[in-house]
């Protein structure tokens, strides 16, 4: 499990050697990368952001991991200097960890490989030592056995190739998580799997090697029904492992801490780490990316609307500090004030600035669009000079656009997730493809999920579960457990899908019959 | 609430107009009509006739038939398991210059209650 651990000694920089490793951690304040087309790639300047509320080291961290790129070894000493006083405890304490938590994972995940492997060799090996070791040992008091051992040779053999991939196709796929415990149920299968080969190797250690059987048929049969049973064993896994979670049980609800986003995964029977990778895995494709610029209005606003009060103690000096904050609170609630009002026009204002400036670009871009022409097969070779490849051509017809798309991104507060590189990636991209400029433009028109920015937008790949129940526990009505990481975290809450009842009932298709109503008024 | 009225004896003496003999009110309801959209019933399945319209100063007001009534008899003909064309019918005949009718209307406060709802 993930060890506390405080800041004992690590320096600043050493921790920086990991940096090769984890190119993803470093780059959360990394909105002044050089490629930026902002320019704010060299700016020294603070980027406020109320989340992390750290931009001292955000300064420090970007100008030193440039220096870094280049020649670290050679700042170091310059580096110490300014940054050891504007480090904050909690930074430290996350470097830290880091480092810790990536040493300790690497272990566990390799020693639960080396066990299976070694359990597997054990288990492909054990036949094929129960057939060879008679003849090898007593060959001379062996009875001959002719087509019917020969027959279950084949049988052997073949069974062993369909385990052999079978459990490659099973169990030796790419590990695509680090969980913080052991499955159970793998667990499980390696103490049976072990356990059998074991009382296996007993009873033949016993009852064949110890008093040398000479019934050579015997022992090619016991050495089939072993490998039999593994092919059991193995359905038993598959069963366990895989398809008892296909049927969903359970609804889990995710949101996101920041904003509010939330969906819903439908799930079986996992346990509470399974279950968080799965969410996790869905994360990154469904949820929009996370925009720490969308954030710092409201806190701004709520504090402006408590600043004007204060608290004077009339009857002398109580300290009672909750009767003081519910006073501040009942005097903010009857205060008469317009923040409301002015939420609201900034936010006409803020529409309207945004349609507009979407307006600009779309139009910007369909006229450079227009000059962009696919040259079919047979004119390729009349007009040699002025022929562009893609690259060439989004070159050329990207300045025209250009302004009013850095515009309208500013405005969405989405510019530091676009470089310009990308930018013009995705323009040859869509121009070799063919497509239209509104299929270009939609990737910048709103925010989409975290997939679909380059890596190091995608800020951190190391979560942590939180949960009150042991996480290796199955799925649970109720169950709620939050999923950090270092900006926002997702809490999760499981739902079970009730149980339906489902009858039927049968019309039958004459019985549909229609009359007509009047309510006719006569005079007489 | 008030006591149930019992029902009325009214007799009408048609007014010529030009080649008809009018009345001066409407009916509506019958056996063949839908009785739930009957304002003036008080069992919305009952599918009796109805006077849904007296007008003024005709004879029907004059002689003092009113809004809501439902009319069991009309000269003696019954007249509450009847189409509306029947009903209509056997209120025009050419051959009868006076109709007496057999009516019955819900208590006082009630028909005041309905027609102001209608």
């Amino acid at each position: 499990m993930d060890t506390e651990s405080t800041y004992s000694g690590y320096s600043y920089y050493s921790s920086h050697s990991k940096k090769s490793h984890r190119p993803g951690e470093r780059t959360r304040e990394r909105h002044k990368s050089p490629r930026n087309k902002d320019g704010r790639g060299s700016e020294k300047s603070v980027t406020i952001q109320a989340p992390t509320g750290e931009p001292l080291l955000a300064n420090d961290s970007a100008r030193t991991e440039e220096v870094q790129d280049d020649n670290w070894g050679e700042t170091t000493t310059a580096i110490t200097g300014t940054s050891e006083h504007s480090i904050s405890q909690e930074d430290i304490a996350r470097i830290s960890k880091d480092m810790e938590d990536s040493v300790g994972l690497d272990c566990k995940r390799y020693l639960g490989l080396t066990v299976a492997s070694f359990l597997g060799l054990l288990v492909f090996l054990t036949p094929v030592a129960f057939i060879l070791l008679p003849p090898i040992l007593w060959r001379e008091e062996l009875e001959p056995c002719g087509t019917i051992c020969e027959g279950l040779f084949i049988s052997v053999s073949f069974k062993l190739l369909i385990l052999l991939i079978g459990t490659w196709a099973l169990f030796f796929r790419k590990q695509r998580a680090d969980v913080p415990r052991v499955f159970v149920f793998r667990a499980l299968l390696l103490v049976l799997i072990f356990l059998f080969v074991v009382s296996y190797w007993l009873f033949y250690g016993v009852r064949i090697l110890d008093s040398r059987d000479r019934n050579y048929q015997g022992i090619v049969q016991y050495a089939v029904s072993l490998v039999d049973a593994l092919l059991f064993i193995h359905y038993l896994a598959i069963i366990l492992l895989e398809l008892r979670q296909l049927q969903p049980m359970f609804t889990l609800q995710v949101v996101r801490s920041t904003d509010g986003e939330s969906r819903f995964y439908s799930l079986g029977h996992l346990s509470i780490q399974r279950a968080a990778l799965v969410v996790l895995e869905n994360y990154y494709k469904d949820f929009t990316i996370y925009n720490p610029n969308l954030l710092t209005a409201s806190k701004f606003r709520a504090a402006k609307h408590m600043a004007g009060l204060k608290v004077y103690n009339v009857d002398g000096p109580s300290n009672n500090a909750t009767g003081q904050s519910r006073a501040m609170i009942a005097a903010a609630a009857r205060r008469r004030d317009s923040s409301h009002n002015e939420l609201y026009y900034e936010e006409a204002e803020h529409e309207r600035r945004v349609k507009k400036r979407r307006a600009r670009l779309v139009v910007a871009v369909e006229e450079a669009f227009l000059h962009i022409q696919r040259l079919q097969a047979e004119e390729q070779q009349k007009a040699p000079g002025e022929v562009m490849e893609p690259r060439e051509a989004a070159q050329a017809i990207f300045p025209s656009m250009a302004r009013a798309l850095q515009r309208y991104l500013r405005a969405t507060r989405q510019q530091h997730f676009h470089s310009m590189e990308s930018i013009l990636q995705h323009l040859a991209c869509c121009i070799t493809n063919g497509m239209t400029p509104k299929a270009f433009l939609e990737r910048y028109l709103s925010a989409g999920p975290t997939l679909q920015y380059d890596k190091e937008r995608w800020l951190s790949t190391q979560w942590r579960l939180i949960s009150d129940e042991a996480v290796t526990n199955g799925l649970r009505d109720g169950i709620v457990f939050v999923l950090k990481c270092l900006d926002f975290s997702l809490v999760v809450n499981v739902k079970k899908i009730p149980f339906i009842v489902l009858s039927e009932e049968f019309i039958d298709p004459k019985s549909h019959k229609f009359v007509l109503r009047l309510q006719s008024e006569t005079s007489v | 609430i008030g006591e149930p009225v019992p029902p009325q004896r009214v007799e009408i003496h048609k007014l010529r107009q030009g080649e008809n003999l009018i009345l001066g009110f409407s009916i509506g309801g019958g056996i063949d009509q839908d009785p739930s959209q009957n304002p003036f019933s008080e069992d919305k399945t009952d599918k009796g006739i109805y006077v849904t319209r007296v007008s003024e100063g005709g004879p029907a007001e004059i002689a003092g038939l009113q809004i809501g009534d439902k009319i069991m008899q009309v000269n003696g003909w019954d007249m509450t398991m009847v189409t509306h064309d029947q009903a209509r019918k056997r209120l025009t005949k050419r051959s009868e210059e006076v109709v007496r009718l057999l009516v019955t209307r819900q208590s006082l406060q009630k028909a005041v209650q309905q027609s102001m709802l209608s």
